[in-house]
């Protein structure tokens, strides 16, 4: 397993992230099964795109929602994203016409940019979630650990977590809940602060009620009852969630114990009456119990929202603040892509800085071929020269162009402000021939 | 001197309110921390102007409006800063900061700034008395904000019609505790400066006076707080209705540092 080395490996070409995959947004769930990338795939992928010389370094991001394969091409050129599809197609078995329309490429600070708001949730199904960061860092590690990462992406990875963390911590768009289940979760926890040590009881037992319970795990409640005219079913959702099954007749016995009552059932009418709910807030002493109806036609009589000490909150009061809560992150967007922007251009000058190492190395390397070259041709037609004459020549050439370039690669090594003279480094690539180009070519 | 320390340390409490107000909105850990620390900053100016004033007058700064508002002021302030670090919990501290810098700005206002003559000498006993029982004040004033936040946060809840800064104010439960906190705070330094009070005046006079009304409306504190903390735990009075009590309680406390001080106590009037 051979260790990235693109900075140093790389000559005579621009360092740059190239990018291609497909996501919700542009294909359907059918074609992203089949180009997604088990993590063991998503390795080998990338031993193979080095192993082919296609790419330097690799790191392959497979989601459900997205499938990404980014890189350091060894040579940049306008056809290195092809090079990548044609990797993409023959590792999956894919015909290539399929593709079309559904893979977005990027090179350069495109594909940084797109890294980035990867990171910040701006491109995920839903805006601002937060799984996908931890998933990049997934992704991430397991690449660095195997070796296929190199100084470019380690840099382009690590700034991907730092803006996915700052956007997160500085701005709205991932604060507010976006599910009905999840946004039942957090306005309890308005009510009670933290959910450890509370308790909730979930009427019901289908996929809504499960979700609920997910998110109540996941926030730390402390324990867990489920009541479910089918015991079998309660049983089963109580067993997998690591909770209690109650039988349905104990459920007016057990309801004043609850914090947190989540009902999710089918009925004509309500299951908790006005009634039943005060009988349970004195059974617990007065201390606020706060109720989520999920289930349509409502289990929760609605009276029931004045009793003293009781937050009920139906699907459709819920489905408004997720509502609310979406175009609040709608317009956090631009205080995320601000973070972004700061974070592109920090890469870019770090990039700028390390083409201007390797450019003088370049350079040096073009200066000792041409010397090479002229010294045989020219000391070929002095054959009487003694030896030691020729190493004395061949000696003091070599000192000349170390001096000659000894300036100008201090310079640009410890000069500021590299990304804005990107322009000047381009200039002196092309004017030296070493992006590839030569007068012939021209 | 004094004066511009007080107007340093009113500029503080606005930056601090402008930081802990942008929280609200925006999260930002590191705002949130220089919100504290600008607190913090703002009460070592207040520090330094009350320093500055007693040293000119020889004694605790009580004998005055200006010296009296002023140290209210600088106790809210810290008893404010030992219930956020006690809680974890910052934000509540735009209400806060907003009443200090209010309250500071109202003093320069209405308030002499001159000093007053140095005031009879009465001993460290007295100075800890009064300045225990307006600590006292300013925990209670500390827990009619919290219940005030509650009371909103309760209704916002119940009506459902959640507004951008809901998701980041503390929880019921919280802001319940945090207004216990300093109740509790208050009311031990209201009884520790009462009985300091005491003592002092038996040792002067060789008797204790219970008919003073000012005596009087500290009793009746001590109870409707003490009745607070007993029904807030009770089944018919936790949660909103004890918030409101709380706040209520509050009035008697004003009635008390104004009316009470300015009109009708003899033994009590320092100004």
């Amino acid at each position: 397993m051979a260790r990235a080395s693109s900075a140093g490996r790389r000559s005579a070409g621009r360092i740059q992230v190239a990018l291609i995959g497909c996501s919700h947004r542009t294909a359907p769930v059918e074609f992203r099964e089949r180009i997604s990338f088990t993590p063991k795939q998503a390795l080998d992928a990338a031993d193979e795109l080095r192993r082919q010389g296609i790419l330097d370094e690799a790191v392959v991001v497979s989601t459900c929602n997205r499938s990404e394969l980014y890189g350091v091409p060894t040579e940049v050129g306008i056809t290195i994203t092809e090079a990548m599809e044609d990797f993409v197609t023959s590792f999956h078995q894919i015909p290539r016409a399929e593709l079309s329309g559904r893979i977005y490429r990027r090179i350069g600070p495109d594909a940084v940019r797109h890294l980035f708001r990867v990171a910040s949730g701006l491109d995920s199904m839903m805006l601002g979630e937060a799984e996908i960061l931890g998933q990049l860092r997934t992704a991430y590690g397991q690449a660095l650990d195997h070796g296929a990462t190199g100084p470019v992406l380690n840099r382009a990875f690590q700034g991907a977590l730092e803006v996915g963390k700052r956007v997160r911590a500085e701005t709205e768009v991932g604060a507010r809940p976006m599910s009905i289940g999840l946004a039942g979760v957090k306005l309890a926890e308005r009510v009670f602060g933290n959910l450890k040590g509370h308790s909730a009881l979930i009427l019901g037992a289908g996929r809504v009620a499960e979700q609920v319970v997910d998110h109540l795990r996941n926030r730390g409640i402390g324990s867990l009852r489920v009541v479910n005219r089918s015991f079998d079913h309660a049983a089963e959702l109580a067993a997998r969630m690591g909770g209690e099954a109650l039988r349905w007749e104990s459920l007016e016995s057990v309801l004043g114990v609850p914090d947190v009552v989540v009902t999710s059932m089918g009925s004509t009418g309500p299951v908790l009456t006005r009634e039943m709910l005060e009988r349970a807030i004195e059974a617990r002493s007065g201390r606020p119990v706060f109720v989520v109806d999920l289930g349509v036609p409502r289990n929760v009589d609605s009276r029931a929202a004045e009793l003293y000490n009781l937050y009920l909150y139906d699907s459709d009061d819920l489905g408004d603040i997720v509502e609310q809560n979406r175009k609040a992150r709608e317009a956090e967007v631009p205080h995320a892509e601000a973070i972004i922007a700061e974070h592109i251009a920090k890469f870019e000058s770090w990039r700028a800085a390390l083409e201007a190492g390797s450019i003088v190395d370049d350079l040096r390397d073009r200066f000792h071929e041409h010397r090479e070259i002229l010294l045989r041709e020219r000391l070929g037609e002095m054959p009487d020269l003694p030896p030691e004459e020729r190493e004395r020549i061949m000696r003091i050439t070599k000192e000349l162009i170390d001096r000659v370039l000894d300036q100008p690669a201090e310079r640009l090594r410890t000069g500021r402000g590299m990304r804005g003279r990107l322009g000047a480094i381009e200039a002196l690539r092309h004017l030296f021939g070493l992006d590839g180009t030569s007068e012939d070519k021209e | 001197m004094t004066i511009q320390l007080g107007y340093l340390s009113l500029g503080v409490y606005v930056a601090s309110f402008v930081c802990y107000a942008r929280i609200l909105y925006a999260p930002n850990v590191w705002l949130g921390r220089l919100a504290t620390v600008l607190l913090a900053g703002g009460i070592l100016f207040q520090y330094y102007a009350l320093l500055e004033r007693s040293r000119s007058m020889h004694a605790v700064p009580y004998d005055d409006l200006y010296g009296s508002m002023s140290l209210f002021a600088w106790l809210l302030g810290i008893t404010y800063l030992f219930v956020e670090t006690f809680h974890r919990q910052r934000s509540v501290g735009g209400f806060v900061t907003l009443l200090l810098a209010l309250w500071i700005a109202l003093l320069g206002l209405v308030a002499p700034r001159e000093g007053p003559a140095a005031p009879p000498a009465r001993g460290p006993l007295f100075a800890l008395h009064v300045t225990l029982n307006t600590w006292a004040y300013a925990a209670f004033a500390l827990s009619f904000v919290l219940s005030l936040v509650y009371l909103v946060q309760d209704r916002v809840l119940r009506s459902r019609r959640l507004g951008a800064a809901f998701w980041r104010f503390p929880a019921l439960d919280v802001l319940d505790r945090m207004a216990r906190s300093s109740v509790y705070v208050g009311l031990v330094a209201l009884i520790v400066g009462g009985v300091l009070g005491f003592i002092w005046q038996h040792r002067l006079m060789g008797r204790y006076t219970w008919g003073d009304p000012k005596v009087i409306v500290t009793v009746a504190i001590l109870a409707v707080y003490l009745t607070y903390l007993w029904l807030s735990r009770s089944a018919q009075w936790r949660g909103a209705r004890a918030a409101r009590l709380c706040a209520l309680n509050f009035v008697i406390v004003l009635f008390s540092y104004t009316f009470v001080n300015l009109y009708l106590t003899r033994f009590h009037r320092f100004f």
